[in-house]
């Protein structure tokens, strides 16, 4: 369950975020909409501990995240259009990495499970530089993923990937759902956020300005509130 | 701390594989620090009295500008893929990754020192006596410790490669003129532990309370 009261973020005098405030039930599957610059990264990024909030609070399953990060981050898995991971290394070297990082209870055999999980076993001993986008984005997904997190960030993750990436990607994404993990995703492609969430959040100007099931409105209505609050292009 | 000192390590290793494999920040040093002793020893005709004189001076002198190239490399490999940015989501306090950092900034100096100084004592024909690891190993400790701090600090500024000497030379200069001092009380056969004592005890002290300021600092450093 993520817990966010009243956040509040600013860099000088630019105010990202005004009072950011969303309670996310565990089992969860949020896809957050919003134009460039509205502040979903930013929202992210405080979430995941990786940015201080100027004000207000966020709780990961009853952890405060300024005093309780150890236990915050352990529940926390990231995913963003940058891999967050070594291109000189080997796919294996780089969960192996993470895997002793985060002190993973058999290591091997965990980092084999998801190796399996993102169909990425047969390059497992290539360097990470020598993928193809859709690879690195699904061995992105296989270290965010690696601790068995409880809450996964997704950072628009279909940035850069072609068709046949994406359809792959979004069905490991539904796979991770269904093990009733707490998701969080930004994307400015609308078709793929309905159809992976069970609830839409719009934020513009730092505000969350919508928020409802996804059922809650045929894909036609979606669009319209798309094009009123985000805009047109994408829609 | 276990969990603490284990990423630290697991950090350092790392760092140390991408380094075997790439061979980058080695490299760099290694033939900078080369290229720098030609070109001083071409340019500076010294009589012997002037070579104990001066070469402690720049031996330290390379030493930095060499580190300098490396240092940038350093932090750099950990914002190629916002890598750094996993390593932040660990659940161990952030310091870790400073000292993981320093650590193998640290052992990267070391290994550019040891092809670097017995080439400068050959091209100089000075002998450099084991006593110099002191002042050398204490110095270098310095230069990590500053150099990964401003590093991190440096590298997601557009000017990442200017302004990591400029932030960095004008701290490491007690560190210099301890080393220089240092280097010329052992080179001209005096007593190191009577005579350089407080100037290895202003290198020790500096690098025990930059190290701990650093530790400190570190996690504000990383944050936005």
């Amino acid at each position: 369950m993520i817990e966010i009261e009243n956040l509040h973020k600013q860099f000088g005098h630019h105010r990202v975020l005004r009072g950011v405030s969303l309670t996310i039930a565990e089992g969860q599957f949020l896809t957050l909409f919003g134009p460039n610059g509205a502040g979903k990264t930013t929202l992210l990024k405080i979430i995941a501990t990786l940015s201080r909030p100027t004000r207000g609070h966020v709780r990961l399953n009853g952890y405060e995240l300024r005093s309780d990060w150890t236990e915050a981050r352990r529940a926390l898995g990231m995913v963003s259009h940058q891999s967050l991971l070594y291109p000189d290394l080997t796919l294996h070297e780089n969960l192996h990495f993470f895997a002793r990082l985060y002190a993973v209870p058999d290591a091997e055999q965990r980092i084999q499970q998801v190796l399996n999980q993102v169909g990425l076993a047969h390059r497992a001993h290539d360097p990470v530089r020598t993928f193809s986008r859709g690879m690195v984005q699904r061995a992105t997904i296989a270290r965010a993923i690696l601790h068995d997190p409880l809450i996964l960030l997704l950072d628009e993750p279909f940035t850069g990937l072609d068709e046949g990436a994406a359809e792959r990607f979004a069905d490991l994404l539904a796979e991770t759902a269904r093990r009733g993990r707490t998701i969080i995703m930004t994307t400015h492609n609308l078709e793929q956020g309905l159809a992976l969430c069970d609830r839409v959040a719009i934020l513009t100007e730092g505000k969350i300005v919508y928020d409802a099931p996804r059922d809650a409105h045929t894909l036609d209505e979606w669009r319209a509130f798309y094009r009123r609050y985000v805009g047109g292009a994408h829609a | 701390m276990r969990e603490y000192v284990r990423a630290a390590l697991l950090i350092a290793a790392k760092d140390m594989r991408i380094e075997w494999r790439s061979r980058e920040i080695l490299s760099i040093m290694a033939l900078f620090g080369v290229l720098a002793i030609f070109i001083f020893n071409f340019a500076l005709d010294l009589s012997p009295v002037d070579r104990r004189a001066v070469t402690p001076g720049l031996l330290w002198v390379m030493i930095l500008f060499a580190a300098l190239l490396g240092l940038n490399r350093s932090f750099a490999r950990e914002q190629d893929q916002a890598a750094v940015a996993a390593l932040m989501l660990v659940p161990v306090d952030r310091s870790a990754i400073y000292v993981g950092k320093f650590l193998s900034t640290f052992l990267f100096l070391v290994a550019v020192e040891v092809v670097v100084v017995p080439l400068f004592a050959a091209m100089f024909t000075v002998s450099i006596p084991l006593l110099m690891l002191v002042p050398l190993l204490l110095g270098t400790l310095g230069i990590a410790i500053i150099g990964t701090l401003f590093a991190a600090m440096s590298t997601n500024t557009r000017l990442r490669d200017v302004l990591l000497p400029v932030l960095v030379m004008p701290l490491l200069v007690p560190v210099v003129i301890a080393g220089v001092n240092t280097g010329r009380i052992i080179m001209d056969g005096n007593s190191l532990w009577q005579e350089g004592r407080r100037w290895l005890l202003i290198l020790a002290a500096f690098d025990v309370l930059f190290f701990t300021v650093s530790v400190l600092l570190f996690d504000f450093v990383l944050e936005e």
